[in-house]
């Protein structure tokens, strides 16, 4: 059976969001909902089109996510990247150095 | 259908008749290009005002011989993003003097509604109860423009060799140099 | 450089009014997203792999200290800290609120920037050469025509829907730094028989899918008719463009369908009946623009003084330093000075808020406080004293802006590539970061000498791969990146676009296989002076296979 996640962009400032079981949009992917099987991806990506029409997200999509014994984890290199919201090059930015992953308002 | 058309909403007084259908007894029609070629004649003959209605695929320079026949010509937006009607607007105003109605239909945001007006078009048909205040509002959003369009709003380059600016060009120059290069 | 008059500044003014309207539209949710993508592109505003992006827009690549202090300010304040100077030389900003992109552009507009059609399908920033107005070979400074282009397509009415975006370029000397042959439409000046200067005019050229040389247009267009011989391919393009498919839809498949001979005389036809209409340019409107590119008061300086070499003599690594980021001026006395953004591991083209202040400083006390932006993604101090380089390049070292590699390996061309962008295949900084590392030594780098190396994180060339001596294009097979290398690529006068050289790299192979490559050139060579792309194009590129691949050649058994 196919596990995935809904991810989108939240529309304001444009960070990247997971639909959680509670059906709120978190910026850390481990908050994400798992979705097992077509019928879970189908309701989660309606929940998703809701929220999109109420300005909350924009551009929802499905994502294969892997779960086994480490965790759940996403199964593309661009979603791995995505999750971890931000490039995976340290950035010389002088009063920024270092790993960018933060955004300033300590997200 | 609402023809929003120079500033406000109007009775559409036209009629769409298709390729097959006949003519109604009497009253302004709009027929397709394939049709006006077909029935030249006997459109000519009637007397009617006659529009033609251009798919964005066809050249306005088809109808350079006609066009002291026609009162309208309506122009397609089949989707906002497809920009050709623009251009067929241009051709109908600029290159064959057209006078009449230039109609736009389809899809049309009023974010457009400047461009289309800058462009020769002057009206836009709209869904029934579509709110015009927005595409009113659009039309102030500039006050100022770089270049020549089918309009009569003077353009930056007519304006500033006018010498309308408050300071000649000459001004601004040795400012904005002798700004730039103290340091 | 060109100042806003009142006109500029009104319309500026206006265009963030509006945006901040539809921003506000959008929010409210007036309008779905579908209906202000385009109005949010045409303002500059993707949405990309994290966050936002804010492309701004930075006029044939010159920009005063004013200006560049700004977008330190922006980086500070609205973003992280850094931005990223572009193949078109643009700056990008990465993190963006949508919401608060409204008052960057009030920001921006203070200072008579703005982020105009930096995206979309429409005309977009106007590209010239780094160094114009200064360098040697200089026919004209291109500017003021770009400038005048600016204008021009600036919320052209007809042309904001076109089938796809639409680059042009500029040059005005009698070498090609804008890279015109790659562009929709590329802009050559010239004089013609008569003593006249107009422009060579090409289309449909561009890299992407499709990497293509354009075609030549027309031969020479006189300058009081350029922008009713633009309106005219535009016009063209507009009404035939594709627009059933995204990827066929630049000018460049257009002219390759119509033929170039049918497409040239399409727009002959489309021009002769607008050449003498409002859009003749008055050889007084080119003056008056003109004059906003009036030269500096320089001094009347000697050239290259025994004190300077002196200095040089004394400095290895000064003296690398100007062998490499240091060309000739036309003023005697100056010197044009590449600042590269390429430093050892780094990201190809970005610049932190910090060395955005310096560099502005740097500009101020050195080069009349002018700046300009290379579409290799470098910076150019474009009006600066021989007698003062010793100490701009100390205040350079100190802020990691003086790496010796201007036009070397590892002054590589590199796109944001997966580590940022959505529509990448595979990272590109990285792999850039381990090139740039492996090849460090300035000594070697000299020693390679000058070599073009582009990587592009996708197919849409960003990174102008297809021009590079050595293109590294990012692909991804089965869920992996991997990298395909062309060889034999330039964007100058002789652009040519690459040859693939054979199966793709991983991401642990790539450094090393461009090693082999630098070293059969080297080996090959016939001399130091036989640069990387004419040895190429002497030897072609099986030695290049060769090297390459010939190993798993030599594991099949023996059968000569």
């Amino acid at each position: 059976m196919s596990t995935q996640m809904v991810t989108a962009n939240r529309l304001t400032d444009g960070m990247v969001v997971y639909l959680t079981k509670q059906g709120d949009w978190a910026t850390q992917f481990s908050a994400g909902a798992v979705l097992a099987g077509e019928a879970e991806a189908e309701a989660a990506m309606a929940d998703a089109a809701a929220a999109a029409k109420q300005q909350l997200i924009v551009g929802q999509y499905l994502i294969d996510v892997l779960v086994d014994g480490d965790g759940v984890k996403p199964t593309s290199t661009r979603e791995r990247i995505r999750a971890d919201r931000g490039p995976t090059i340290e950035v010389d930015a002088g009063s920024w150095t270092g790993r960018i992953g933060a955004s300033p308002n300590g997200e | 259908m609402a023809i929003l058309k120079h500033g406000a909403l109007q009775p559409n007084e036209w009629q769409e008749v298709s390729d097959d259908a006949a003519l109604p007894e009497t009253g302004n029609v709009i027929v397709s290009l394939d049709r006006w070629r077909r029935d030249e004649a006997s459109l000519r003959a009637s007397n009617r005002a006659i529009g033609v209605r251009l798919q964005n695929t066809q050249s306005p320079l088809a109808l350079a011989s006609d066009i002291d026949r026609l009162s309208l010509v309506v122009l397609d937006f089949p989707k906002f993003s497809d920009g050709r009607a623009f251009s067929q607007a241009r051709l109908l105003r600029d290159r064959l003097g057209f006078t009449g109605e230039i109609r736009a239909t389809g899809n049309v945001l009023r974010d457009q509604y400047l461009f289309m007006t800058r462009c020769g078009i002057d009206a836009v048909e709209l869904p029934e109860g579509t709110p015009i205040e927005g595409f009113l509002e659009a039309l102030s959003e500039f006050s100022v423009w770089y270049q020549p369009a089918a309009d009569d709003r003077t353009h930056a380059m007519a304006l500033r060799r006018g010498g309308k600016q408050t300071g000649s060009a000459s001004t601004v120059v040795n400012d904005s140099v002798a700004a730039m290069w103290a340091y | 450089m060109y100042r806003y008059d009142e006109f500029d500044a009104t319309f500026v003014r206006e265009r963030v009014q509006q945006f901040t309207g539809q921003v506000e539209r959008r929010l409210a949710g007036e309008i779905t997203e579908e209906q202000f993508r385009p109005l949010r592109l045409q303002n500059g505003v993707y949405l990309q792999l994290h966050a936002y992006m804010l492309r701004i827009a930075i006029p044939y690549g010159t920009l005063s200290s004013k200006q560049m202090r700004k977008l330190g300010f922006i980086a500070r304040r609205y973003d992280r800290g850094f931005g990223h100077f572009t193949t078109r030389q643009n700056i990008q900003f990465n993190w963006p609120q949508l919401d608060e992109v409204p008052a960057i552009l009030e920001h921006l507009a203070e200072v008579e920037m703005h982020a105009i059609q930096t995206s979309g399908n429409c005309i977009r920033n106007t590209t010239a050469d780094q160094h114009s107005g200064v360098a040697k070979d200089e026919i004209e400074d291109p500017r003021v025509y770009a400038e005048i282009i600016r204008q021009w397509s600036t919320l052209h009415p007809e042309f904001a829907f076109l089938p796809r975006k639409f680059k042009i370029a500029v040059t005005g000397a009698s070498n090609d730094r804008a890279a015109v042959r790659v562009h929709d439409i590329g802009l050559r000046m010239l004089k013609n028989e008569a003593g006249e200067i107009g422009f060579e005019v090409w289309v449909g050229g561009g890299l992407g899918r499709t990497p293509i040389i354009g075609t030549a247009l027309k031969p020479f267009v006189e300058k009081q008719h350029l922008l009713s011989y633009l309106e005219a391919v535009l016009r063209v393009y507009n009404q035939l463009g594709r627009r059933d498919n995204l990827y066929k839809a630049r000018i460049k498949i257009l002219v390759n369908a119509t033929g170039a001979e049918e497409f040239a005389r399409l727009v002959e036809e489309e021009w002769q009946s607008i050449k003498d209409s409002a859009l003749t340019l008055p050889l007084e409107e080119i003056e008056r623009i003109r004059q906003y590119f009036a030269l500096p008061e320089y001094e009347s300086l000697p050239d290259w003084t025994p004190e300077f070499e002196a200095a040089r003599k004394a400095n290895p690594e000064f003296a690398r330093w100007v062998q490499s980021n240091v060309k000739p001026h036309r003023q005697a006395g100056y010197a044009i000075v590449d600042i590269s953004l390429k430093p050892e591991g780094g990201a190809p083209g970005d610049a932190s808020a910090d060395q955005m202040d310096i560099v502005a400083d740097l500009a101020d006390d050195y080069s009349f406080g002018e700046i300009r932006v290379s579409h290799h993604q470098n910076l150019v101090l474009p009006h600066v004293r021989q007698q003062d380089l010793f100490a701009l390049w100390q205040r350079l070292s100190g802020a990691k802006l003086a790496t010796s590699n201007i036009g070397f390996i590892t002054d590589i061309i590199a796109c944001p590539g997966l580590d940022y962008c959505n529509l990448a295949n595979a990272r590109a900084i990285p792999v850039a970061q381990r090139i740039s590392r492996a090849f460090s030594d300035p000594k070697r780098l000299a020693e390679i000498g000058e070599l073009r190396l582009n990587i592009s994180g996708c197919i849409n060339a960003c990174g102008h791969h297809h021009v590079g001596n050595i293109g590294i294009l990012g692909v991804d097979k089965h869920g992996e990146e991997f990298y395909q290398v062309t060889l034999g690529g330039s964007s100058r006068d002789d652009a040519s676009i690459g040859k693939i050289v054979g199966p793709a790299f991983s991401t642990e192979d790539i450094a090393g296989a461009v090693e082999t490559i630098v070293t059969t050139y080297l080996g090959a060579r016939t001399s130091d002076s036989e640069r990387f792309i004419d040895t190429y194009r002497r030897i072609g590129i099986d030695p290049f296979k060769e090297a390459l691949y010939g190993n798993s050649q030599a594991r099949r058994p023996a059968a000569e």
